[in-house]
């Protein structure tokens, strides 16, 4: 095939952007307008103003370690990410991300200076065009990220979390970090729509919600009693009267001894979780998303002539590396590649869309032989992992990366293989997998379930187990320290299992202290 | 449009205070793993920095996460053999179980978090906590640096240095003073003018009017002429060079090489000289060393023949301190210099001479330096020296220290002992 293309080079009049593989800015911005004009002439993708940075190795890690935010506050545990990144780097152990992008507009991308022009090409693809437009286009980060504050609101953080330390000692402020780290993943609404942030407002407001907030929590442990208390007071009442899922929202309003700092201290930290929420919920998705973009984009080029066969040769050796599935015995094999599974997935609905088989046309009757940019601009709009999995994982891509399903019952001896990827397999397969990316289903469900208002001030949480699967018992302890540091009252854990308490974990816990007296 | 632009110049060290904010936390670990590297390496190698690892449990950010057990279905690829309903024995667990209790203590298991720092922190740990007794003379020393300093306003100066609202002040006030007369005499002319201007113009004396307004006239074609600004009005911002006081430090390396040391002693004695100097080094900008070797005779040498090259004979400790006083009083002024001496030796001495180099040290030398620490390098029985130099210490507690180093493992602990912060010196002692 490559030899006939060539063949038919000569005739076309476009002449090849670049030719060796170093990388200046004018080529850089050529490249940029070459791929900018395919995918928006050619393809409608809508996309927020693209900022294309150039940074060193040592930015990269820099970007790495602060969680691909642009600027973060300071925590020692980025510290630790840094220093790791660092070290793995130095000893060859591992090769830095050719690029990280941002979801705010502009959308920011970084780009290393140690690449080839190849690669840089092959990042603006990726990252520009494809993450971009899936920011821009993607539901869950319309309506859960406001992609113009952020970068406001991350500096509104920092600056607020420099001045308490000021204020209040950095050890202070670190172990409260520490603590609400340690909550993050609980600090997100699942269902709820977040307010949208934005810095001004926030700095403007912040002093106000200081006041009011901390007069809230007053009013819920006011102790004086009130006159027609005894009418009202039903016994069996439950505060919160449903149970909460966002620890750290909980936390921010009715922790009872927290100061007003430390409250919007917690509140910041939940901020940002929830602004990570949406991507790690769409990781299939988007890196899929971002990678069919990148390979058809590139291809374009290609058959337009823009680029030579050399680079297309390196940028294929790069494309296939990204999106390698090492099967499950191999030594590298570290779970499913997301890259992969998602180009794979997309490649596949273009391919159902433009040549359906009779399976096809049984399993996707919907969108089977329908023009294919269409369908997979739906795609990327309105689903999440999870679903995105259940709707259109094929046949085809199972039997591609020869998915089976292993069952691990701790009540039996051996593992049971319980589909593989054939007719009786198909469905539950996908269904399995679709689960599998279902973050309610992979983290612990625990929610707040009382406090105890009247009494020791103590608050209980509930972990709903599923399918018997306990909790990890050591992070467990050492989380609900870190609760309990927040709280400053006692903690009890409830495990439940079909609506039976099974057992109950404390903090600080009796039993130790007791054990210490026998000792 | 896409905006391309270029970051690689801007600071590249942004977690820099995220990793001040680890290594703080985690001082206790690094700390430890730094005495243990200077116990185990050549401190020649005190010029890398280290490795310090972390036990993973210590560092870890706790989340509720599943623990094994429980149910659950995953799914993998890569299929090859399995088809529905086959039966696999469990593959060992490895990691499972949550970290089993005992941590390992010993060396760097899999599970530690390693990590380097730099030769800079790794120094910075070394000597956390000492401090160099009756630390800081500082001298002009008249050449070496300065520093520019403002020092008021000047007439003369070159163009850079223009003070402009000094010069703009000057010019205003030189043009007030130039042209009051003049005006007084056009205000005046003016009035008189206005006046005739009012009265009848039968009574008008024509002619002094026209005289008035040609008088007018000149004097403000007058005024014109006065210059709005001057060379004279220009003023310049003067600076001068401060001369900036610096602190200079000598160092003396004392050593016996008479047949008695050993080449594992010499290596020992160089260890604990190279501690020493990369401590004065922290804390001096300047400093020299100055390299004295002794058996029956004392010798200025350079660094390699200090260390490496061997004698033999007897010992007389006394004229290395004769040469050190005769050094200090030729090139090195107690009120110019801070003066360090360190001694090494293996404790041999001809009888008769101890008492003598007590007298040397309380008459001459101590009262110029700033510190003099003896180390014994023996693993034998204190002869004469060691008794004599017990009487200095009890006399000078706070300029002289000794010490006894029996193997390689004490330097550290040693060099440590000699430089404890002072409250702790004066609370032990």
């Amino acid at each position: 095939m490559p030899a006939n293309k060539s063949s038919t080079m000569p005739s076309k009049v476009e002449k090849s952007i670049s030719t060796g593989s170093e990388w200046t800015f004018e080529l850089i911005d050529q490249y940029d307008k070459a791929i900018k004009k395919i995918a928006e002439e050619q393809y409608q993708l809508e996309t927020y103003p693209n900022q294309i940075e150039i940074i060193s190795a040592e930015q990269m890690m820099d970007a790495y370690s602060s969680v691909g935010m642009p600027m973060g506050y300071n925590h020692w545990s980025f510290g630790k990410h840094f220093v790791s990144v660092e070290q793995n780097y130095k000893r060859g152990q591992m090769g830095l991300a050719y690029e990280i992008v941002i979801n705010s507009n502009p959308c920011i991308a970084y780009l290393m200076e140690e690449n080839t022009i190849t690669m840089q090409a092959l990042v603006i693809a990726h990252a520009s065009y494809g993450h971009n437009s899936f920011f821009k286009g993607n539901y869950l980060f319309q309506t859960w990220t406001d992609a113009s504050s952020i970068i406001d609101y991350l500096v509104f953080a920092k600056n607020y979390i420099s001045k308490c330390e000021e204020r209040h000692g950095i050890n202070e402020v670190e172990s409260l970090l520490d603590s609400c780290h340690a909550l993050m993943n609980y600090g997100v609404d699942r269902y709820k729509r977040p307010y949208p942030i934005s810095a001004e407002e926030e700095k403007k407001r912040q002093k106000e919600r200081e006041e009011y907030l901390q007069a809230q929590v007053n009013e819920l442990w006011h102790t004086i009693p009130k006159l027609n208390e005894k009418e009202e007071q039903g016994e069996t009442e439950r505060f919160p009267t449903e149970p909460q899922e966002n620890l750290l929202y909980f936390i921010e309003k009715n922790a009872p001894l927290l100061e007003p700092w430390q409250r919007e201290i917690v509140r910041i930290v939940r901020k940002i979780a929830q602004y990570f929420y949406p991507q790690r919920q769409t990781q299939v998705m988007n890196e899929g998303w971002a990678t069919f973009w990148h390979y058809t984009l590139l291809n374009d080029l290609y058959d337009k002539g823009l680029v030579t066969e050399g680079f297309m040769l390196e940028f294929l050796q790069y494309h296939t590396s990204v999106v390698n599935q090492p099967s499950f015995d191999m030594p590298y094999y570290n779970g499913i590649n997301p890259y992969a599974l998602g180009f794979s997935m997309m490649t596949d609905i273009k391919r159902i869309c433009e040549n359906p088989t009779e399976e096809d046309h049984k399993w996707f009757p919907d969108f089977a032989g329908t023009p294919w940019l269409k369908t997979l601009k739906f795609a990327m709009q309105n689903f999440k992992d999870e679903s995105f999995i259940q709707q259109f994982l094929s046949p085809t891509v199972m039997r591609e990366f020869k998915l089976f399903s292993i069952l691990d019952d701790d009540t039996k001896k051996e593992l049971e293989v319980l589909y593989i990827h054939d007719e009786n397999g198909y469905k539950l397969l996908r269904e399995t997998l679709s689960n599998q990316y279902n973050l309610s289903m992979n983290e612990p469900n625990i929610q707040v379930y009382n406090v105890n208002v009247k009494g020791d001030r103590s608050l209980t949480l509930r972990h709903i187990r599923h399918n018997c699967r306990p909790l990890e018992e050591e992070n467990c302890n050492e989380v609900l320290k870190h609760l309990h540091r927040l709280w400053k009252f006692d903690i009890h854990l409830e495990q439940v299992d079909n609506d039976t308490v099974i057992n109950t974990i404390h903090c600080p816990d009796p039993k130790m202290q007791k054990s210490d007296h026998e000792r | 449009m896409s905006y391309i632009i270029d970051r690689r110049l801007n600071a590249k060290n942004k977690s820099a205070v995220n990793r001040q904010r680890f290594l703080r936390r985690y001082r206790s670990h690094i700390k430890k793993a730094v005495s243990d590297a200077v116990s185990k390496r050549s401190i020649t190698d005190l010029e890398n920095g280290e490795n310090v690892s972390i036990p993973k449990r210590d560092i870890s950010e706790p989340t509720f996460r599943h623990g094994n057990g429980g149910n659950k279905s995953i799914i993998l690829p890569g299929n090859k053999e399995f088809i529905q309903g086959d039966k696999i024995a469990r593959p060992p667990q490895g990691d499972g179980s949550g970290g089993s209790g005992q941590a390992s203590d010993q060396g760097s298991g899999v599970d530690d978090f390693i990590f380097q720092i730099t030769q800079e922190e790794f120094l910075e740990f070394l000597f956390d906590d000492l401090a160099l007794p009756n630390l800081i003379k500082r001298q002009l020393s008249g050449i070496e640096s300065f520093k520019y300093v403002r020092a008021g306003v000047v007439n003369e100066g070159t163009p850079n240095k223009i003070n402009i609202i000094r010069s703009m002040r000057q010019a205003a006030g030189r043009r007030i003073a130039l042209t009051s007369a003049t005006r007084k005499k056009i205000k005046n002319f003016k009035a008189e003018y206005e006046k005739l201007l009012n009265t009848d113009s039968i009574l008008r004396n024509n002619k002094r009017l026209m005289q008035l307004e040609k008088n007018i006239e000149k004097l403000k074609r007058r005024l014109k002429k006065i210059p709005f600004i001057d060379d004279i009005d220009l003023r310049y911002n003067f600076h001068i060079k401060h001369p900036q006081p610096t602190s200079k430090a000598v160092m003396f390396c004392l050593m016996d090489v008479s047949g008695s040391m050993n080449q594992n002693m010499k290596d020992m004695a160089k260890r604990f000289f190279i501690l020493l100097f990369l401590f004065l080094k922290r804390n001096y900008q300047k400093i020299e060393v100055v390299f004295i070797r002794h058996h029956t005779s004392a010798k200025e040498v350079n660094e390699e023949e200090f260390f490496y090259s061997r004698e033999t004979g007897g010992t007389i400790v006394s004229s290395a301190l004769k040469l050190t006083d005769k050094i200090i009083s030729d090139r090195f002024p107690a009120n110019e210099w801070n003066i360090y001496i360190a001694q090494a030796s293996d404790g041999d001495n001809w009888n008769d001479d101890s008492p003598i180099c007590r007298k040397i040290l309380v008459n001459n030398i101590l009262p110029k330096a700033q510190y003099y620490a003896y180390v014994e390098i023996n693993p034998r029985r204190h002869q004469a020296l060691w008794r004599e130099y017990e009487i200095i210490q009890k006399e000078f507690g706070e300029y002289f220290a000794m010490q006894q180093i029996k193997d390689q493992s004490e330097i550290y602990p040693v060099f440590r002992e000699l430089f404890q912060r002072k409250q702790e010196q004066t609370a032990t002692t």
